[in-house]
């Protein structure tokens, strides 16, 4: 019963008031920023990252994760009440979210959505606690080259999972990789790409990089489609689904759960797939698709708790191996270097309060959403209705501030403009953001482990082979990537992200 | 599939990320050759740079031969107009908030970004700038601490 034990660890770590308090101020916080139309997880995150530097390690992290969990309720409800979704995993809610309140069912959806999220964030956080130690056990084996073919395995991942094209998700993978090697390099100390300027010697800060491609770039998507949204529902009513409808939401809330926890554990837009293959397979198996796109209960239910499933699950390989799965990922793993955490196996014997604490501080997290937003409700329809063209230059005035107190640095901010630009133009281009974000936070980690596997190996590149880890890794990448390769589950993966509306 | 009037190229997406791939790639390499490459037992800093610029290339130059190969949806338009205005306040409240200090960069990116709306108006752009410099100059330096100062060194702060 070790597991008991370590819940005990954590939930004394989660339950002082203190951390109570951070979590449900990052809950709080993550919703209002995550409810503001079109601002996804990782612009709030990125946004919200150097409020917690100030805090002590457990508490800086409790209050990211609860901030992410808030922020991806929020853009539920906004994509529900004005069919503006934030990111990728909301358009779905959208799709019958949206019609539900056009018929004057918004507080039911927004119930749904909240139940379903609660109900996958309980199992999510379970099978965490389970999977999470046997996995970071067997992680302590491994070796740098395994590392490496790991890395390789989920960039691989990353690109064959990421929206649009392939051959782009790949270029903007090795885009990243090399974006990230800017600044000293850890073995030599000679200077890389920093063109003479003392302000690249440490690199580009990955939350610049994030908040310009994510939040301005966003912002100047929006201003693009610039017209008047229309709030459905000014009076939200009857919050509580009825019996019928526990009944009808059940089985997809538990079918989306599965779903989304597994896929949540891929790399790259894992967790955004859960909640199309959830809708999909919710349409599949009822007794009248048609009524799907038209206000349907079930697809509210299902990918809600898929992607809240997903966003929880995808902290097991972070926690584990040390490796981010995704963007949001990859802020947390920047959150705990700064806070003097090295990320990796060794996390969860080293700091046991810290990791079981987080784990804890999920569920409460999850409890927190769920007790907190539906009375709040009124307040973020409030927030929705304020005028976007009043909206962004607040928001890039915080983003401005942001990224200027990480370095204290007002050369970041001329950064972040930057990707801003290039955020803008690659996405005009269909070039997704995410993978490159993925490669910029692995770029210097697979140089140091590729540098440490050759020394190793004696220069001989036979050793990423000869590992037996390492080359099923490899051999893993290869069939997978072969396999996508194939035309037919080409066109199969094309139709995956799409909204079959 | 709609085709593209260029006759050449079918897929604009593909070739100009092709071609930036390849720029990217090529200056990678190139800057790369300042610094020792070393060898595969004892990596330079340029080698796993070097490695992954041609790597870039290589996809840059299928991306632009396979938009002549196979045609795609033209580019959308641009919109210059928010985009040059976001960029451009925020460039400019990069290079004033030290020198100028908070209140006079803060409600200057304020009100030059409200600029970028097409529901822009004059007087309630103003508040908000006024109420956000207010927020700010609590909140951030004088609440959080955030070392800004609220007149920069140009005006004596």
């Amino acid at each position: 019963m070790e597991l008991i034990t370590n819940l005990g660890l954590g939930l004394q770590t989660a339950l002082t008031l203190t951390n109570l308090l951070y979590c449900l101020l990052g809950v709080f916080l993550g919703t209002l920023i995550g409810v503001l139309p079109g601002l996804g997880p990782t612009a709030t995150i990125a946004m919200l990252l150097p409020i917690t530097f100030g805090l002590p390690p457990v508490s800086a992290l409790i209050m990211l994760a609860g901030i992410y969990y808030g922020s991806q309720y929020g853009g539920s409800t906004t994509a529900i009440l004005v069919n503006l979704p934030g990111e990728a995993a909301s358009v779905v809610t959208a799709l019958d979210g949206y019609q539900m309140a056009r018929q004057g069912h918004a507080g039911k959806a927004l119930a749904t959505a909240a139940i379903a999220s609660f109900f996958a964030g309980t199992v999510a956080t379970v099978l965490i606690a389970l999977f999470a130690p046997p996995l970071a056990a067997v992680a302590l084996e491994f070796g740098p080259a395994d590392y490496f073919s790991l890395m390789v395995l989920g960039l691989v991942a990353a690109v064959i999972l990421a929206q649009g094209s392939l051959l782009h998700a790949f270029g903007m993978v090795v885009l990243g990789l090399l974006l990230g090697l800017i600044g000293t390099d850890v073995n030599s100390g000679a200077a890389r790409y920093t063109f003479d300027l003392p302000q690249l010697a440490d690199g580009i800060g990955f939350v610049i990089v994030a908040m310009g491609m994510f939040g301005l770039g966003e912002i100047i998507r929006n201003l693009e489609h610039e017209g008047t949204r229309s709030l459905m529902v000014k009076k939200i009513e009857g919050l509580m689904p009825t019996r019928e409808d526990f009944k009808r939401i059940w089985a997809p809330i538990v079918r989306g759960t599965a779903l989304g926890s597994l896929l949540g554990i891929l790399p790259g837009s894992g967790s955004i797939l859960g909640s199309f293959a959830s809708y999909s397979l919710e349409k599949r198996v009822a007794k009248e698709p048609s009524r799907f796109g038209k206000g349907a209960i079930e697809g509210v239910a299902g990918p809600e708790s898929a992607n809240n499933a997903g966003a929880q699950t995808s902290f097991i390989p972070m926690l584990t191996l040390g490796i981010p799965s995704n963007p949001v990922m990859a802020l947390m793993i920047g959150a705990m270097i700064i806070q003097g955490i090295q990320p990796g196996p060794s996390v969860i014997t080293e700091q046991p309060a810290l990791f079981w604490g987080i784990i804890v501080s999920m569920w409460i997290g999850n409890l927190f959403l769920i007790v907190l937003n539906l009375p709040l409700i009124g307040l973020w329809v409030r927030l929705i209705m304020v005028p976007y063209n009043y909206l962004y230059p607040v928001i890039l005035v915080f983003c401005g501030i942001g990224v200027f107190s990480l370095n204290n640095s007002d050369f970041d901010i001329l950064l972040m403009a930057l990707f801003g630009f290039l955020g803008y133009v690659f996405a005009k281009l269909d070039c997704e953001p995410a993978p490159m974000l993925l490669g910029f936070i692995l770029g210097p980690l697979m140089e140091e482990y590729l540098r440490r596997a050759l020394i190793i190996g004696r220069g001989d590149a036979s050793v990423f082979i000869t590992s037996p880890i390492s080359g099923a890794m490899l051999l893993l990448a290869v069939v997978a990537m072969a396999f996508v390769l194939m035309p037919a589950i080409r066109t199969k993966r094309a139709e995956a992200f799409q909204e079959e509306a | 599939m709609n085709s593209t009037p260029n006759p050449a190229s079918r897929n604009p997406k593909d070739l100009y990320a092709g071609l930036i791939y390849i720029a990217i790639g090529v200056a990678a390499i190139y800057i790369g050759r300042e610094l020792p490459m070393g060898t595969a037992l004892q990596m330079g800093p340029a080698y796993f740079p070097t490695v992954l610029g041609g790597l870039l290339a290589f996809i840059g130059l299928i991306s632009l031969l396979r938009s002549f190969l196979r045609s795609g949806m033209p580019i959308d338009s641009f919109a210059w107009r928010p985009l040059l205005i976001i960029v451009g306040a925020t460039l400019v409240f990069g290079l004033l908030v030290r020198g100028a200090g908070l209140i006079v960069a803060l409600p200057l990116f304020v009100l030059m970004t409200a600029f970028a709306s097409t529901q822009f108006r004059w007087v309630p752009s103003l508040a908000l700038a006024a109420a956000t410099t207010v927020f700010c100059a609590v909140v951030f330096v004088v609440g959080l601490g955030v070392p800004l100062r609220l007149l920069g060194r140009w005006f004596g702060g």
